[in-house]
């Protein structure tokens, strides 16, 4: 039995195996396709998910945004990219990429 | 008919009616295709082609079980190749590492793996075969060696519902990512089977609560997918999520079907995909305009505020229950029809009678349910 992956702003995450994060050309959005599952991101959920690399830090993908909009309090992007990316490791979307 | 229809997430491709296993409540239908009428791996190829191009995001080889055919691991590669997300659902019964190890060479994405219960005597006799479930641990033990992420489905019903929380603990111990707790749902095999497989209230409640608990402590780890059955319901599923809106089923001989029940209502011509385009099934014919979007609905569907939530429950159901597939899923408690569901949760609280196993010689010659003479047992 495997633990819960918990994220934090020094989490460094990559998408699970066997997860497809893609754009589908029919639909003409971006998807993720998971086992017998489809989720369709919001706008600021893709926005999120381009920045998951398995090298940047959840930090590192905060300071992105913040930059990108700056008129957005850090502290509130911060809190909105880890309820995000939490929920997506909740359903099994991401993995752990490095310590922490 | 909505002026214009979303193209399909997902293809049911049930390449094969053959398996080894026996289960009473199998979802194919009860006059089983033999291995003659199955479509060609030709055919196959171009039907995931045209549903790669049609739009549909995965493909579910199913069965029956898919790895009685031979071609099943060029056809995962074809559909991998297509950008098909490839989902196996399988009973484990045939082959093994060998096979699973090829297959996540090939592109496959998942594997759904059905076990009959927790326990292998009970698991054994309600498949019908002996070692079948020691075979499935030895499976699931190769999906994982894989690297392949796994799904345990387990099919509960009133003779295995109690072992629900071993039921999750073997899933944790095998490895699996997500566990499918699904109530038997009553057509075919399982219509048939009714009186044997309809759990009790008192046992349905439990169950309930178990899923519950076990899912706050594994949240994160494991997820549960839990499916109750309708008959003990208020509202209906939304079957298929609505009629042709999402998904299409294509059977052994090439039926296309909107679910795969769905072949047995009476004067409805369901294309076949060796005559027509995947694309000219979903949007132009009959067969899938005809319960789509709303207008169908008569009452007390049609003024409903879940018609669109519900889309009118399932149609097989309202046809093997109230004898019309247009009128209002019997299991919603506002149907006109729902005493029929409410005799059948009575019956529940009898004696169960013996399983009619799914076998090429078993099926059964009437559409009632085999344990209706079994109320006047005593006990």
């Amino acid at each position: 039995m495997m633990d819960r992956l918990v994220v934090s702003a020094e989490s460094v995450l990559n998408f699970a195996p066997h997860i497809v994060f893609r754009f589908d050309e029919v639909r003409k959005r971006w998807i993720i396709l998971a086992p017998e599952r489809l989720m369709l991101p919001d706008e600021q959920a893709v926005e999120i998910l381009q920045l998951v690399d398995g090298k940047t830090g959840v930090s590192g993908i905060v300071d992105s945004l913040a930059a990108r909009y700056s008129q957005a309090p850090r502290d509130l992007i911060a809190k909105d990219v880890t309820a995000m990316l939490q929920d997506l490791a909740d359903k099994g979307c991401l993995a752990g990429a490095g310590p922490g | 008919m909505p002026a214009r229809v979303d193209p399909p997430l997902a293809l049911l491709a049930e390449l094969t009616h053959r398996c080894p296993l026996a289960c009473p409540y199998c979802s194919n239908p009860v006059n089983l295709e033999r291995a003659a009428g199955e479509l060609s791996e030709q055919d196959w190829r171009r039907v995931l082609a045209e549903a790669a191009a049609l739009g549909v995001l995965q493909v579910h080889f199913s069965g029956g079980e898919p790895m009685a055919r031979r071609d099943l691991l060029a056809l995962i590669g074809e559909a991998n190749g297509l950008g098909l997300y490839s989902n196996l659902i399988t009973s484990g019964a045939l082959g093994g590492a060998r096979e699973i190890e090829a297959f996540a060479k090939a592109g496959l994405k998942h594997v759904q793996l059905s076990f009959q219960d927790f326990s292998a005597d009970n698991g054994d006799r309600i498949a019908g075969l002996s070692g079948a479930h020691d075979r499935k641990t030895r499976f699931a033990e190769a999906v994982r060696a894989a690297g392949l992420p796994l799904t345990l489905n387990l099919v509960v019903h009133r003779q295995n519902l109690d072992g629900v929380p071993q039921m999750i603990e073997m899933a944790l111990k095998l490895g699996a990512r997500r566990v499918e707790i699904a109530h038997v749902q009553y057509y075919a095999w399982a219509f048939a089977n009714r009186a044997a497989l309809l759990p009790t209230r008192r046992q349905l409640d439990q169950a309930t609560e178990a899923v519950e608990a076990a899912r706050q402590r594994l949240k994160g780890v494991l997820t549960i997918d839990y499916v109750v059955p309708d008959y003990h319901g208020v509202r209906p599923k939304s079957c298929m999520s609505g009629w042709g809106r999402q998904f299409i089923n294509i059977m052994p001989s090439g039926i296309a079907v909107p679910c795969h029940a769905a072949e047995t209502l009476p004067g409805i011509a369901f294309p076949s995909v060796r005559t027509n385009s995947l694309s000219d099934i979903w949007h132009e014919s009959d067969a899938f305009n005809r319960f789509r979007g709303t207008d169908w609905m008569a009452e007390p569907c049609r003024s409903c505020d879940r018609r669109e939530i519900d889309w009118g429950g399932c149609r097989c159901q309202a046809f093997l229950l109230a004898g019309d597939a247009g009128r209002t899923d019997p299991v919603c408690t506002l149907s006109p029809d729902h005493s029929v569901v409410a005799a059948a949760v009575q019956e529940a609280e009898g004696l169960p009678p013996a399983f009619v196993y799914r076998r090429y010689s078993n099926a059964p010659t009437s559409t009632r349910p085999s344990g209706e003479p079994n109320r006047q047992r005593p006990g």
